[in-house]
């Protein structure tokens, strides 16, 4: 089963939902997947072991000058405008490629190879029980997705039908996040009760729904501010899976890296109640 | 005009708590919200819209069912998994589809179709929003559900919102900036005068900042830090301090963690038109020595002085 944590708005609590998850199924093999590939915290928390670090690439054309003729196609086929076709010479702009593969296949000459472009590394490993994967986006690189997909095939190779797979989605309501989320069973969004919470949090259901995945809400930082995620939840029949109190004591550990679950014990219980609860949820 | 940008790296570190202040301490700035998948700013500085644009861009493939002769040439092409097989009650092919959300519009499939089954069409991805806030223009925008080509649309964010500040002889270009560093992020930092980044002294929140940092000094742009939440754990910020000392990067300011925030939040106002206690004039302050960066505004003397 696969279960993905999201949130629209950033900062909201994602990752200490989903390490303190992981942590707390301990009856399952566990996979935990970082596709928050940008900025990606869960390893200062689950602290695994990596036995494993491999560079992700997107192929990307090279121009075989002694058979190119300059005829311009592929430069005609990349809806991307990563190919300029000059009098006598090609500009390949890598940085706008997406890897669609188009202008090899295209090439009337036959003079367009694909070579790796790396956008980021990979990192394989474990954490206790837990097989932990995670991806890294080299900075300046723009396009996180191909990275995700990467991260999120390798982990494919070792699931079986029992793993619990937890990924640790992006913020966000675009294309990371679609990457990040889809082939999921059910996925957690974690807000808080704030005005941004709630503005944000709408916008994720609407991605969800447009997916066809089933969620639930998790409330973080309760009693921070107003009760309109509670109106907005109840209004439109979500699920609210677990509430986590404002309390400074949580967020210092953390600030510290402590998973809520290592520094006060009884939320062990409250997220293995949650996990049970999904499984209801998906059973109806 | 100076550009502002607000970035963080990390989510909910405070960028538009901060924004909004900033809009309304900045006399004649131009706003613009470049988190464009998820834009908050308008729930504090309430824009009234004036005009609507529509924002397309590139495009997304659909099969024509009488034309396609299920050969699955497209299905094998196709990098993005965008290509779908919906299969009959017993199993059999019953015919291919495209996946809006997963198709890049490449259009590989498009050249590759030996029926000329597949048409590209144009992709409605978002509107973009011209208003007007009580602290001047704001450009804003709203990527659509599950689109692509968030950069773009910051791009258009930010050039328009340039083009108003132009046209109006603004003095301020203030932005409120996505989380992350990938294509969003790098977007709004294009021909910004200041990158502003939020931190938070947390573990994850360092770990973010320092990605940022990266980011903007890779784009060769001038780089503060401002500390939020300062006594969630002082360890950690005097640990910030120490890493923007040694990269040479200053520290501008910083808050401590208040219920006051939440309230301006809850009420919907920026917090220096909210409350005028220690945090609206730490924001104050802060608005200063930005003004002073550019030789805009006074230098900072002695006592601080209530300016609302």
């Amino acid at each position: 089963m696969i279960v993905s944590v999201a949130s629209g708005k950033g900062g909201t609590g994602k990752t200490t939902v989903a390490v303190s998850l992981a942590l707390s199924i301990s009856e399952e093999e566990v996979q935990f997947l970082d596709c928050d590939v940008e900025e990606p915290n869960a390893s200062i928390f689950l602290k695994p072991q990596i036995e494993e670090a491999l560079p992700v690439s997107i192929p990307v054309p090279r121009i075989d000058q002694e058979k190119c003729n300059f005829c311009g196609k592929c430069a005609e086929v990349c809806a991307y405008h990563a190919l300029a076709v000059l009098p006598g010479k090609v500009l390949v702009f890598p940085h706008l490629c997406h890897g669609c593969g188009g202008c090899s296949l295209l090439c009337p000459q036959g003079a367009i190879t694909e070579v790796g472009r790396e956008i980021g590394t990979m990192e394989i490993g474990r954490s206790g029980d837990i097989e932990f994967i995670q991806g890294k986006l080299n900075v300046g690189e723009a396009m996180p997705a191909p990275l995700i997909r990467a991260v999120k095939e390798r982990a494919r190779k070792s699931m079986n039908s029992t793993t619990l797979t937890i990924v640790d989605a992006p913020p966000g309501t675009s294309c990371p996040v679609i990457e990040a989320v889809k082939d999921s069973d059910f996925c957690i969004l974690v807000t808080e009760p704030t005005p941004f919470g709630l503005n944000d949090l709408a916008l994720a259901v609407e991605v969800l729904r447009k997916l066809g995945i089933p969620f639930g809400v998790v409330i973080n930082r309760s009693g921070m501010g107003n009760d309109k995620v509670d109106f907005y939840c109840q209004e439109n029949n979500i699920p609210i899976l677990l509430r986590i109190p404002f309390d400074r004591e949580i967020a210092v550990l953390y600030s510290q890296g402590i998973p809520i679950v290592q520094g006060k014990k009884e939320y062990m219980e409250r997220f293995r109640g949650m996990m049970n609860r999904i499984q209801e949820l998906l059973l109806i | 005009m100076k550009q502002i940008l607000v970035i963080s790296g990390k989510g909910g570190t405070g960028k538009t708590v901060l924004t909004s202040s900033l809009a309304a301490l900045a006399k004649g700035a131009v706003l613009a919200d470049c988190d464009v998948d998820a834009a908050d700013l308008h729930l504090l500085l309430h824009p009234v819209v004036k005009e609507v644009q529509d924002f397309w861009s590139g495009q997304k493939a659909a099969i024509d069912d009488e034309q396609c002769i299920n050969c699955g040439r497209c299905l094998s092409l196709c990098r993005f998994e965008a290509v779908k097989t919906l299969k009959n009650q017993d199993g059999s092919l019953k015919k291919l589809a495209i996946d809006p959300v997963a198709c890049e519009g490449c259009r590989v499939c498009y050249y590759t179709c030996p029926v000329d089954a597949i048409r590209m069409e144009d992709r409605l991805s978002g509107q973009l929003f011209i208003s007007e806030t009580k602290y001047g223009p704001m450009v804003h925008a709203k990527l659509g559900i599950a689109e692509e080509n968030s950069g773009k649309l910051v791009a258009l964010v930010k050039q328009k919102a340039q083009e108003i500040a132009e046209a109006e002889g603004k003095t301020w270009l203030i932005i409120d900036g996505p989380p992350g560093i990938g294509c969003s992020v790098i977007a709004s930092l294009a021909g910004v005068d200041l990158a502003l980044i939020v931190a938070e002294p947390t573990l994850s929140g360092i770990h973010d900042m320092e990605r940022v940092m990266d980011l903007a000094v890779h784009f060769g742009v001038l780089a503060k830090v401002f500390i939020n939440k300062c006594d969630i754990n002082w360890d950690n910020t005097r640990t910030i301090e120490e890493i923007c000392q040694k990269r040479g990067i200053e520290v501008i300011g910083r808050l401590p963690f208040s219920e006051e925030v939440v309230r301006s939040l809850v009420a919907g106002v920026p917090v220096v038109k909210f409350s005028q206690g220690e945090i609206a004039e730490e924001i104050v302050t802060l608005w200063r020595k930005i003004e002073a960066i550019f030789g805009e505004g006074v230098v900072l003397s002695g006592k601080k002085e209530q300016r609302f």
